[in-house]
């Protein structure tokens, strides 16, 4: 405890000292102490979260930067607030009980199950959307994309969803408590095919993405070290039936291992503590979650500082943010807008800040996807790349269709039958596109009631508006006028309107 | 001022498809530089049941349950042979007009994933670290000509790869008409010194761009494979019907990363991957560029020579290639797989380096000189 203290002192110090460094770079950055004002709780909780709306955003400003990120920290969720479909409790349907099934009741296991993750996602960004802890659900996606995991390859939605679980509890907890249980979290072994690996061969895959991707990144580790890992890891595998973690005493190799320099009988927990001690995983994280919260170009003074931080704390990953969030760079003004919003932070940010509450969230689901995040579907154990391969021709394009969609208002809503399609998922039949047409139509941006809720009274309201819904000033010139309901769209079709 | 300009551009793109075609008359008459198609195995392809080495023992010994059967190869020469799902591939092969390029990889091979299609992407050593792709560098050094849609063009998403980074003017599209739909959204006005805002604007002007120089009209009798992947073959093809040129499209079949249960899901990625490419040849005679387009895959590795326990195979070194085009010397390039020399992770030495596989491309298809963009002098082989 004292530990933790004198680190989060050290950290509260060394964070002024950076505070200092950047001032004279930026005349108008305030000072740790002073009010962080409008545009600095904007800015924290559209980091932090998904969007915000102007009342949120009000309650924020009167605080410190000390106070305001204690108030973000303290009232987190480690469960979701909605209820879960209620297929994440049926019982387990192993695949290869679907294997030898015809080829009738195959396809309609196929089905169901895409339907099911179809439900799941739409259920997570509902989550997103209206959860009291926007934050736990940016971490949950943060460790849903470091430790990416695919229900394409794990073909059983109850595990994902279980995964899910995992992730939205230790999403501010431990990272220690995380990696020890995704290693025997059932979708993982699935994914990386540690569940059949055994000693007379041992599959690779997990050993290797471990090391590389979950903990010290590629080049802190020879093959040698992922050989070696690799057969600690054996017999850590599933109950075929219930889908449980199981441990395969005889699959498991007893014998003497070399990882990182320490040699033993090693087993799989015994690697994972190995890897938690070598201090690139800290800096690891901490460069992965600078790129999530603070800008593309992680500073590497600064990510020591707070890895040391992340360490003294034991993994704690609230006493790693807290840090993060009142560094000076966090709140340099040369890393305002230096993001660029994923496809959910673009749909649930646009959702939030503008009040629109869908009656049906597999809309979202469907746009997220189409603009190349399709949730519980990284790419790749890599998860999504991020950045500015969120946009390319393709999915801006996309972006700017959707955003088009959602602010023309109702009559849009009706028009136009949706192009956007994932490509991995089969075209939708008649009735369900007519289903996500209805559900979209509760996507309109209500301009009157929104501008209802944005504080009245200002001297320059079209100031207002504009630094609530951009991160900096537009690029594009802004029309004239009192059209709040025009200014609005000009704001969201600016490019800026793209960063975060 | 900037208000006018937009309305003017919105006014040219209520007439795009015969702005676009129009406007390519001038430039269509002799594009001088030739196409290139660039198909990624991605995950990693195992090779060696791909180009299968059916005589040689140590192939059987290294793979007891995953060797493909010697009576259901096809067998090419006495000792090389196809994976049973690329018959329509067997065509090409007789008409001399597919090379088999073995044995392809590179010094101190990287055993991940994602750093090692960096290497292949930027063409850089084992141990560098560049910025952008190597056809990046191409056209940074040497621009396609003026009227060119676009330099690149990527089908369907998962990154830039060899097109990534600043200095080519690229864009990644699904479908071309919706892409051509969708364009009347961009602007493509403006500067940044934010480097994030700078990314968009950018990408913004190379959709302008393009969407005023491409048409999709074109009616193929070509039939093309149902799924993604025929999907992006009939894309290919509509792109490489533009008048107005293309250099380099690049289509990706993903699912190869088989550390398990390879047997069944290679069989299917293959079948893909043999229909899709054979109608992709129909498509380009149809259209006349067969005799100017060189089609080439790769991928960041081939898999280890000795199966795995879950009925697959993990991570490798060198790979296997395939080439073809109007003017592809067809047979066997490279060197067939060492499987008696393997090193001591069980992997395979590699014969012919990637970057000569790549300056192949450039001095033998683009008479581009190699040196500039590689980094170093890498002889070309005779495929082409």
């Amino acid at each position: 405890m004292r530990l933790f203290a004198a680190g989060l002192l050290l950290a509260l110090a060394s964070a002024a000292q950076a505070v200092q460094e950047i001032a004279p770079a930026s005349a108008g950055v305030t000072s740790a102490d002073q009010k962080i004002g409008f545009e600095g709780a904007r800015h924290l909780l559209n980091r932090a979260g998904f969007g915000a709306s102007d009342s949120e955003i009000r309650a924020l400003a009167p605080l410190d930067r000390a106070e305001a990120v204690d108030r973000l920290l303290a009232g987190t969720r480690r469960e979701a607030s909605l209820a879960p479909p209620a297929f994440v409790e049926a019982a387990f349907v192993p695949y290869y009980r679907v294997r030898q099934m015809n080829a009738e009741d195959r396809m309609l296991a196929l089905r169901t199950r895409l339907q099911q993750a179809f439900e799941l996602r739409a259920w997570w960004l509902h989550e997103m959307a209206v959860t009291p802890s926007p934050l736990t659900e940016r971490m949950t996606l943060f460790w849903h994309n470091h430790f990416a995991t695919s229900q394409q390859k794990v073909r059983s939605v109850p595990l994902m969803y279980r995964q899910n679980v995992l992730l939205r509890r230790e999403a501010l907890g431990s990272f220690r408590t995380l990696l020890h249980a995704i290693a025997k979290d059932p979708a993982m072994l699935v994914y990386l095919d540690n569940a059949g690996s055994r000693r007379e061969a041992p599959n690779e895959n997990f050993a290797r993405e471990v090391m590389e991707l979950f903990t010290l990144g590629e080049s802190h580790y020879g093959e040698r070290d992922v050989k070696d890992a690799a057969r600690a890891f054996t017999g850590w595998s599933l109950d075929r039936d219930t889908g449980e973690f199981v441990y395969r005493r005889v699959w498991h190799d007893h014998g003497e291992k070399t990882v990182l320099g320490r040699t033993g009988r090693l087993d799989g927990a015994e690697v994972l503590d190995i890897l938690l001690a070598h201090p690139r995983t800290a800096e690891f994280v901490v460069t992965k979650l600078w790129r999530e919260f603070v800008s593309p170009t992680p500073d590497r003074a600064e990510v020591a500082r707070l890895a040391a931080v992340f360490r003294d704390a034991r993994y704690e990953v609230k006493p790693l943010l807290k840090a993060l969030f009142t560094s000076g760079a966090f709140w340099a003004e040369a890393h305002r807008a230096s993001l660029i919003k994923s496809p959910v932070d673009l749909v649930v940010g646009t959702l939030r800040t503008f009040g629109i509450e869908p009656m049906d969230f597999r809309p979202a689901a469907f746009a997220v996807a189409a603009l190349g995040q399709s949730l519980l579907q990284p790419p790749n154990v890599k998860g999504w790349p991020g950045g500015e391969s969120w946009i390319d021709s393709s999915t801006l394009l996309g972006r700017r269709q959707w955003i088009d969609r959602v602010f023309r208002g109702a009559e849009a809503m009706n028009a136009s039958a949706s192009a956007q399609e994932p490509m991995a998922a089969p075209a939708p039949r008649e009735a369900m596109r007519r289903t996500l047409e209805r559900g979209m139509r509760t996507y309109a941006f209500e301009a009157e009631r929104w501008s209802r809720g944005v504080e009245h009274g200002l001297a320059d309201r079209r100031a207002h508006v504009t630094s609530l819904v951009l991160a900096m000033a537009p690029a594009n010139p802004v029309p004239g006028g009192d059209d709040e309901e025009s200014l609005v769209r000009a704001l969201v079709a600016d490019p800026v309107y793209q960063l975060r | 001022m900037r208000t006018t300009s937009r309305r003017a551009f919105l006014a040219a793109c209520s007439v795009l498809p015969f702005a676009g075609s129009a406007a390519l008359a001038g430039v269509a008459a002799s594009p001088t530089r030739k196409l290139l198609i660039l198909v990624e195995l991605k995950g990693g392809n195992d090779g060696l049941n791909t180009v299968v080495p059916y005589a040689d023992p140590n192939y059987a010994r290294l793979r007891p349950r995953l060797a493909i059967d010697r009576d259901q190869v096809i067998k090419l020469t006495p000792g090389v042979g196809l994976h049973p799902s690329l018959e329509k591939l067997v065509p090409i092969w007789e008409s001399k007009r597919l090379a088999i390029v073995q044995g392809v990889g590179y010094p101190d091979p990287n055993l991940s994933h994602f750093r090692s299609i960096e290497i292949w992407d930027t063409a850089s050593k084992s141990d560098e670290y560049l910025e952008a792709g190597w056809l990046t560098r191409v056209f940074a050094h040497s621009p396609s000509p003026a009227g060119f849609a676009a330099d690149g063009v990527v089908v369907g998403s998962g990154g830039m790869g060899p097109l990534a980074g600043r200095g080519a003017r690229a864009i990644a599209l699904a479908n071309p008409e919706q892409f051509l739909r969708n364009a009347r959204l961009a602007r493509g006005e403006g500067e940044s010194r934010n480097a994030a805002l700078a990314h968009i604007l950018r990408v913004e002007r190379d959709v302008l761009v393009s969407a005023q120089r491409l048409h999709a009209q074109k009616t193929f009798a070509t039939a093309f494979p149902a799924g993604q992947f025929g999907n992006g073959v009939a894309t290919t093809a509509q792109l490489a019907a533009n008048a107005a040129g293309i250099a380099v499209i690049r289509l990706t079949l993903d699912g190869f990363d088989t550390h398990a249960y390879q047997q069944a899901r290679q069989q299917n990625l293959l079948r893909q991957l043999g229909d899709g490419l054979s109608a992709l040849r129909a498509a380009l005679i149809e259209i006349g560029r067969w005799d100017s387009t060189v089609v080439a895959t790769y991928a960041e590795f081939g898999r280890r020579a000795r199966e795995n326990h879950t009925g697959g195979t993990d991570h490798g070194t060198a790979n296997v290639h395939l080439v073809m085009g109007g003017t592809v010397r067809g047979g066997l390039h490279g060197a067939a797989p060492a499987l008696d020399r393997l090193d001591g992770e069980g992997n395979l030495p590699f014969a012919v380096d990637f970057r000569a596989y790549y300056a192949t491309l450039l001095e033998r298809h683009w008479h581009v000189r190699a040196r500039d963009v590689l980094g170093g002098q890498f002889a070309p082989l005779d495929f082409i």
